[in-house]
């Protein structure tokens, strides 16, 4: 770890007379960086080896350190609830991914049409954003149960037959937790979008214009192809949002009804601190980890050495 | 703006035009209508919005919900309201802010003006800590805080958001530092300026908009944290997310529709308030955490 002082008048006196103040000088942004590094390497990286340790062992209600090997990976891929958990997760999932990008896309094609009143629609969409997910599940919550929101308001507008209660269903329950999360998210992805769209060159639009292009084409041919980043950029950070969820489904569905719209994150929440299974709860973490990493570690290592 | 027409290179029919605008007003009101009914209802009397209809405006207009709400709601066991909650909820976010917009700036600084070997792989290790699913460290985390006596306390939480936030604010400042001029800094050394006293006078001052972004973004996330809240903190610390869950999934009584939706409002004040205030440097700082500065 040696310093770079580009300077060379210091690094001259440094060699000549390395006097206290300029060694002390060289250690000072080391010292600075090291407090934020020290609680870093401690409290993310030595917590998450705790916690895979844990995954190995037969912790129960509190941490034990006796070793079971690969006993609660495999009482966990058994887990009838862990299946539902994950599939619910790939459901929605994938699902909010596709919405939001549509979405998000769609928005921000049509906002880049010169649209009068843009600076005011803009904030419209992206204002959930700023929302907490508890209180984003308590208004969806709300407004799609069957008895008070909105399927009992179009009855009173003389819609009798209108069902719309897929809060309470079972099998469409989790498209609801699709549906508040898109409606959270697709704006931020418009703001992607949009700030890409502004980025492009509009020399080379018109000169394919000339060339006889029309709108449409422009847009599968030049545009969309130069918004790779965005769209990539908007899969990470969808795809990381989407398996940390857990604030809305807690709001909005509590995981019910029964099981309906368990995720990994509400399982290991309730494994270990509900059920006193730590063992498991670790382990389901651990395997939450691992889908992030995957995603992750790829996007920020290109992201860095491009950078370079 | 005479030449923006000719600046453009797409082109669009008024058939089209009336769709764009259709759609995009169509997008609005599905936006606008969960979070504006759930306003509109809060102001109304009870029986209005169980035998009524969510869409009519309050027959009846009362502000009993919000303060009922605020000061007397019951919330777990105590006839509190959110008021308590919402303090807590200040308490906590108004330290864990400071100090990680601070620790960010000044790793920022280190890392793209006093850069070392392995710098890059340093700050991707600090970076990677805001992405983990913060599953894999509440077990020991809830263990660290309990046998150093801050379980359930506001410090505790401060310092866990400090934490994982630290990766964030770096990111930005490391962005906003990058393309500052290194040569003035180089000058400033020449000149005798030590690394505080270069901080200080020559980068601080120009750092306006970066930290607005990262209070902005620090704010927003860590007052509408659930997950550490509901975690680790007891009845004394616990924030308002948390709180709020309480109030609207408590079971016993008639639902109180309109208290949740007045209390819901509230818990979405602060952020939305900043929001409007700051509408610009939110968005820079949801870019800029898409790691591309």
């Amino acid at each position: 770890m040696t310093m770079q002082i580009t300077d060379p008048a210091v690094r001259r006196s440094a060699a000549t007379k390395p006097d206290f103040r300029t060694r002390l000088q060289s250690w000072i942004p080391k010292l600075v960086l090291s407090p934020s590094l020290a609680l870093i390497i401690v409290f993310v990286y030595g917590f998450i080896f705790f916690s895979v340790y844990l995954s190995f062992t037969d912790s129960r209600i509190l941490p034990s350190y006796g070793w079971v090997g690969f006993e609660n990976y495999d009482k966990l891929f058994r887990l009838r609830h862990w299946d539902i958990a994950v599939s619910n997760l790939v459901v929605f999932s994938s699902l909010y991914i596709i919405f939001c990008t549509v979405i998000g896309l769609l928005l921000a094609i049509f906002l880049d049409q010169k649209i009068r009143g843009e600076s005011i629609l803009r904030p419209i969409y992206l204002y959930p954003m700023a929302l907490s997910f508890i209180v984003t599940g308590t208004a969806w919550k709300w407004f799609l149960d069957p008895g008070i929101g909105l399927e009992h308001t179009m009855h009173l507008w003389g819609w009798e037959s209108f069902s719309f209660d897929w809060i309470k269903n079972r099998d469409f329950a989790i498209y609801t937790v699709v549906l508040a999360a898109v409606w959270q998210s697709s704006g931020f992805v418009m703001a992607m979008f949009l700030a890409g769209l502004r980025g492009i060159d509009n020399e080379m639009l018109k000169a394919a214009q000339m060339d006889g292009a029309s709108n449409f084409q422009l847009y599968r041919r030049i545009i969309i192809p130069q918004l790779r980043p965005a769209f990539l950029s908007a899969f990470v950070i969808l795809s990381h949002l989407a398996i940390k969820s857990y604030d809305l489904v807690v709001a909005l569905t509590g995981g019910g009804p029964g099981r309906a719209t368990e995720v990994p994150a509400t399982f290991m929440y309730s494994y270990t601190f509900t059920r006193n299974q730590m063992g498991i709860g670790a382990s389901s973490a651990v395997i939450m980890l691992l889908t992030i990493v995957a995603i992750m570690v790829p996007y920020l290592y290109s992201e860095l050495r491009e950078k370079k | 703006m005479a030449v923006a027409s000719s600046d453009t290179a797409i082109r669009t029919g008024r058939i089209t035009r009336t769709f764009l605008y259709l759609v995009l007003l169509l997008f609005a009101l599905f936006y606008l209508l969960p979070f504006g009914v759930m306003v509109v209802n809060s102001v109304k009397p009870l029986s209005e919005i169980t035998g009524g209809n969510m869409m009519a405006l309050p027959k009846v207009w009362t502000f009993e919900p919000w303060r009922e709400a605020w000061a007397t709601a019951q919330i777990g066991v105590e006839p509190t309201g959110l008021r308590p909650y919402f303090w807590n909820s200040i308490k906590m976010v108004v330290p864990a802010v400071a100090i990680s917009t601070i620790l960010g700036a000044l790793n920022g600084y280190v890392l793209t003006k006093w850069r070392f070997k392995y710098d890059t792989m340093t700050f991707g290790f600090m970076l990677f800590a805001c992405f983990i699913p913060f599953q894999i460290v509440l077990i020991p985390m809830a263990r660290v805080l309990g046998l150093t006596g801050m379980a359930g306390s506001t410090p505790g939480l401060v310092f866990v958001h400090v934490i994982f936030g630290l990766g964030f604010t770096t990111l930005y400042f490391k962005n906003y530092y990058q393309v500052f001029p290194t040569e003035l800094i180089r000058a400033a050394q020449i000149d005798g300026a030590g690394f505080f006293r270069i901080f200080q006078r020559i980068l601080l001052p120009s750092s306006g908009p970066i930290i607005v972004v990262s209070v902005i973004w620090q704010f927003t996330n860590i007052w509408n944290d659930f997950l550490f809240g509901a975690s680790f903190a007891d009845l004394d610390s616990q924030p308002m997310t948390v709180a709020l869950n309480n109030l609207v999934n408590s079971s016993h009584g008639v639902k109180q529709y309109n208290v949740h939706f007045a209390g819901a409002i509230l818990a979405a004040l602060p952020t939305l308030l900043v929001y409007i205030v700051a509408g610009r440097y939110f968005v820079r700082g949801l870019m800029a955490g898409s790691v591309k500065g």
